[in-house]
């Protein structure tokens, strides 16, 4: 299986498309560190409009690594799943289209053990995608702008968080975010099952990420509660809840609490469940399928 | 007929300045009561505090945080946080005792009232500038240790301030242990585009409404009176 897992990767990373999402990742990331270095003020001004009449905001002190890193993955993390596709969706349809996936198959593992080990590198280049990201939004960020107290804008609070108070919840975060990415992967693997070339899962895994992040944002009281807790989307965005912290009696935020511990866990609960259920088909599908690539 | 009048017009004149005598009396007596804790308060030409700062708003949820309290006469004042970002309302740093008793203003003196506990006399500050930012301040002042108890400062931009004060170790500066900072808050609400919130599928929070009131602690711990803050801290 170790053996089986190292040539995977190695197919994978022997492919240049593979270093597209690391360099797309790196020029998305240096464009905003570089946009909010030299008019990062406006940007917080825009943020703090609401407080500003009434309090005396540092902005200088404001605008720290720890914010920078949390608005890039804000942006970053709706599309990197897309980036994440583009190595997913190619992992059987990439095989099926060079004619090697016929070959593969007589090979002395069981269908199932392939299944997995496709699937376990596709989720090893997502955990490396994350690290990529990590260094470059995160610990980059911290080197160009330094470390302060974090404070988040959310609708209708505004959360402030120590920095001794932070590196942790990075850390879930990515973890958590690693867990979302790989639901999209597991999609992007299932699609792949079914095509003889890699763009037709790439762009039918982007096409549904796309709609139904649409469908999660939407704010139609009719799909609130019927649809929108069952789509995959609408937890992958829950990585920000080890944002929010507990507050106490008097509306003080505690360190080293989750405002809402269960409901993460909930939406961590249905991404694994959607995972389990993409690669179960996949796997139960491919087991079926007659190869003729 | 005529005596009737004489007698009439002779009693009201007296039952006038018998009326009139009280207010002239007490306000002589306001003005002298605010040099007496005035004089409190200049004995203390600079200082550095270090507390515990709480922060109560219904639309910020902060950590409670250790901060350094710096202030140099005649009204300059900050609130520090050393290992992290405070955010500090702006009529805690403008309405200081000491710029409440600065410039001129007239007094009137409200009678007595009860504040924690002790009898105050309230004595209310009318800003002779008519630009002035200040409207109105009234004061609640214990007249037998001459300290003030709370403030209640009127602005016209910023609405009503309220600071209480409670005092202990350091009562013989007239520097309180505890102050309580109170003052409106304005309407907080972020469009979601720019915003970091997600849903949790949770209850929804009830939406901050304007008016609604803030509120500030600061706890004293100790206090360096008299050795002397550089300018610099002030920037």
């Amino acid at each position: 299986m170790w053996k089986l897992l190292q040539i995977e990767l190695f197919k994978i990373f022997r492919r240049p498309r593979t270093y597209i999402p690391f360099a797309a990742i790196a020029a998305m990331v240096l464009i905003i560190q570089l946009g909010l270095k030299f008019d990062g003020r406006s940007y917080l001004e825009l943020m703090m409009s609401s407080l500003s009449d009434s309090f005396y905001i540092p902005y200088n002190m404001i605008m720290n690594g720890y914010l920078v890193a949390f608005v890039i993955l804000n942006t970053l993390l709706i599309q990197v799943p897309l980036l994440v596709a583009l190595v997913a969706g190619d992992t059987v349809a990439g095989e099926a289209n060079m004619g090697t996936l016929r070959l593969l198959v007589t090979r002395p593992f069981s269908r199932t053990q392939l299944m997995l080990v496709k699937f376990g590198a596709s989720v090893i280049y997502t955990i490396l995608l994350l690290v990529w990201m990590a260094i470059l939004a995160l610990f980059l960020s911290m080197l160009l702008f330094g470390t302060n107290d974090m404070l988040i804008a959310r609708n209708n609070v505004m959360e402030q968080i120590r920095a001794s108070d932070v590196l942790w919840r990075y850390i879930a975060a990515f973890g958590y975010a690693t867990v979302a990415l790989s639901t999209v992967a597991a999609l992007a693997f299932l699609l792949s099952i079914f095509a003889e070339n890699s763009i037709g899962p790439i762009v039918s895994t982007i096409s549904i990420v796309i709609v139904l992040t649409i469908l999660s944002e939407m704010r139609i009281p009719l799909y609130d509660n019927t649809i929108k807790p069952w789509l995959f989307t609408s937890h992958m965005l829950a990585w920000k809840g080890f944002f929010y912290s507990r507050s106490n009696g008097e509306g003080a935020a505690i360190p080293g609490t989750v405002e809402n511990l269960p409901a993460i866990l909930r939406s961590l609960g249905v991404l694994l469940a959607y995972i389990v259920a993409f690669v179960t088909a996949a796997i139960w599908i491919f087991k079926k399928k007659d190869i003729l690539s | 007929m005529k005596n009737l009048l004489q007698y009439l017009y002779t009693a009201y004149l007296l039952l006038g300045s018998v009326l009139l005598l009280p207010t002239g009396v007490h306000a002589q007596d306001a003005a002298a009561l605010l040099q007496k804790v005035r004089a409190r308060l200049d004995q203390v030409n600079d200082y550095q505090a270090s507390g515990l700062m709480k922060t109560n708003v219904s639309f910020l949820k902060v950590p409670e945080a250790q901060v350094t309290v710096y202030f140099s006469k005649p009204d300059k004042l900050k609130i520090k946080n050393e290992k992290g970002i405070s955010l500090v309302p702006k009529g805690a740093v403008t309405i200081s005792l000491n710029n409440l008793l600065k410039g001129g203003y007239t007094t009137l003196d409200a009678g007595m009232d009860t504040t924690a506990g002790h009898k105050v006399r309230v004595i209310k500050l009318l800003p002779q500038d008519e630009n002035a930012d200040l409207v109105l301040s009234t004061l609640y002042i214990d007249e037998t240790r001459l300290l003030i108890l709370k403030a209640r400062t009127t602005t016209r931009e910023n609405g009503t301030y309220e600071v209480e004060m409670s005092y202990g170790k350091y009562i013989a500066y007239a520097l309180p242990d505890r102050v309580i900072f109170t003052f409106n808050t304005k309407n907080y609400k972020l469009p979601k585009g720019i915003t970091f919130d997600y849903d949790d599928g949770s209850a929804k929070k009830q939406e901050t409404s304007a008016g609604a009131k803030g509120k500030v602690e600061l706890s004293y711990s100790s206090y360096i009176i008299n050795k002397g803050v550089p300018d610099g801290v002030f920037q």
